[in-house]
């Protein structure tokens, strides 16, 4: 059995989907025009991101 | 020795929370996917109509005392609770009508022009697909009781993430991110699916729950306001007489403008009301930026002068409530955000089945022996 991942490894990206998802839900009801953008692009990386690892085929 | 670790202890976490509570969020995820487009299915079923476009743009606003009689005039029987605008239609005014003005529930619900005064269509209430749906998602038909339970589900639910979030780890040491054993069972390629949508919902699935949860206390939120805040704040006026028949409705709503020059009305509530008092209206005022506009502060103007004799901002706990709604609802980016809303819902299902699927396929496993289930060295190492 191969060795184990480190936390940094595991954890790297669950982080920075979380950081994304925080930023997404906060920019639009922060601030209107750009900041509905970027809770857009935020958040629709979050279901791109699902998609791209759950139906790719390896 | 594993039976006690904090990692079997977690597992039961998840795994009781999760018995308890899927079925429930299952029925919230589903009923809840109409709702975020609750305003584009009413507008299409015609339950709800934009205000007519023929009219130049014009700054013009009706009387307001004239739209109330209106109101009143459908309805003599009934009173006038709320004045309510829709910062998503500047144009429209909404009168709603009761019984008694301190009645919990309307009876009529009617949108005016507010340029023109006319009276322009009623708001169907409690009726249709969309009101079962509602009901479904609130209180499934229970009342309070029933909210307050889903309230509790939506804290299992909290306590369901977490323990996930605690268990990702040792399910995922020997695999990259995002990586699917299809080749082997339906139950690991599943399994990874489960952890793989978890993981990406994982924050925003947290919020919706949370913010849930605190709209669940909605009701005793804003009982605790009105036996507090607002008693506290109407205290020196208790000894005046109740009024009947309250004065300008238009003059008070100016004088709550003065008061607050920079905000714009979101509702007004009628003497008697549990959002008002005997002797006065109270004005909410939103804020015109983004998250000032969720927000509502309170002005009291006296309804036989129609003047506006105090004004404070709503308690933290009134506030932590009017900033988890939108939050709740995904209502505050357009319809791209609903859209995107929806699509992290139907995730959040899958999260949800396939966590079902992997207790009814593998239940009689111990949990050992599925936490140390061998990943496929070839997939686990080629992302």
């Amino acid at each position: 059995m191969k060795t184990s991942l480190t936390g940094i490894q595991i954890w790297a990206m669950p982080v920075l989907l979380g950081l994304v998802s925080a930023g997404g839900l906060t920019a639009a009801l922060l601030f209107d025009g750009i900041g509905d953008a970027v809770s857009w692009l935020a958040l629709a990386a979050l279901v791109v991101t699902a998609l791209w690892y759950g139906v790719r085929r390896t | 020795m594993l039976v006690t670790s904090p990692l079997k202890q977690w597992y039961l976490v998840h795994k009781w929370t999760s018995l308890i509570c899927t079925a429930f969020m299952l029925l919230l995820c589903l009923t809840g996917l109409p709702l975020i487009f609750a305003d584009e299915i009413d507008r299409a079923l015609g339950y709800s109509m934009p205000p007519p476009d023929d009219l130049p743009e014009t700054a013009e606003r009706a009387d307001l005392d004239a739209i109330v009689s209106a109101a009143r005039a459908r309805r003599p029987g009934d009173a006038v609770q709320f004045i309510v605008a829709d910062p998503d239609e500047p144009d429209l005014w909404f009168v709603r009508m009761a019984e008694s003005v301190a009645a919990a529930k309307p009876s009529a619900f009617y949108a005016f022009d507010a340029r023109t005064g006319d009276y322009l269509y009623q708001y169907p209430l409690d009726q249709g697909v969309m009101n079962i749906m509602l009901r479904l998602h609130v209180d499934m038909f229970a009342g309070l009781w029933g909210t307050l339970f889903l309230g509790l589900m939506g804290l299992l639910l909290v306590a369901l993430l977490v323990s996930g979030v605690v268990l990702y780890d040792p399910f995922m040491r020997k695999l990259a991110f995002g990586a699917v054993r299809r080749k082997q069972s339906a139950r690991l390629k599943w399994l990874d699916l489960h952890n793989l949508l978890g993981i990406v919902t994982l924050v925003w699935f947290l919020v919706v729950g949370a913010t849930g949860v605190i709209n669940t206390l909605a009701t005793p939120i804003f009982g605790q306001w009105q036996s507090g805040e607002l008693a506290d704040m109407t205290a020196p006026y208790r000894t005046m007489p109740p009024v009947q028949d309250p004065g300008s409705v238009q003059k008070s709503l100016d004088a709550a403008r003065r008061i607050a020059p920079e905000m714009s009305l979101g509702f007004m509530a009628f003497p008697g009301n549990g959002f008002a008092e005997p002797s006065h209206f109270v004005a909410f005022m939103q804020g015109n930026s983004p998250l000032t506009s969720k927000l509502l502060k309170p002005v009291l103007i006296d309804a036989q002068t129609g003047v506006a004799v105090q004004t404070r901002e709503l308690p933290w706990y009134v506030t932590a409530l009017l900033i988890s709604k939108p939050l709740h609802f995904g209502d505050y980016g357009g319809l791209p955000l609903k859209i995107i809303w929806a699509l992290l819902d139907i995730l959040s299902i899958a999260v949800l089945g396939s966590g079902l699927y992997l207790w009814l396929k593998k239940r009689n496993v111990s949990f050992e022996a599925r936490l140390g289930a061998p990943p496929d060295e070839k997939e686990g190492d080629s992302v």
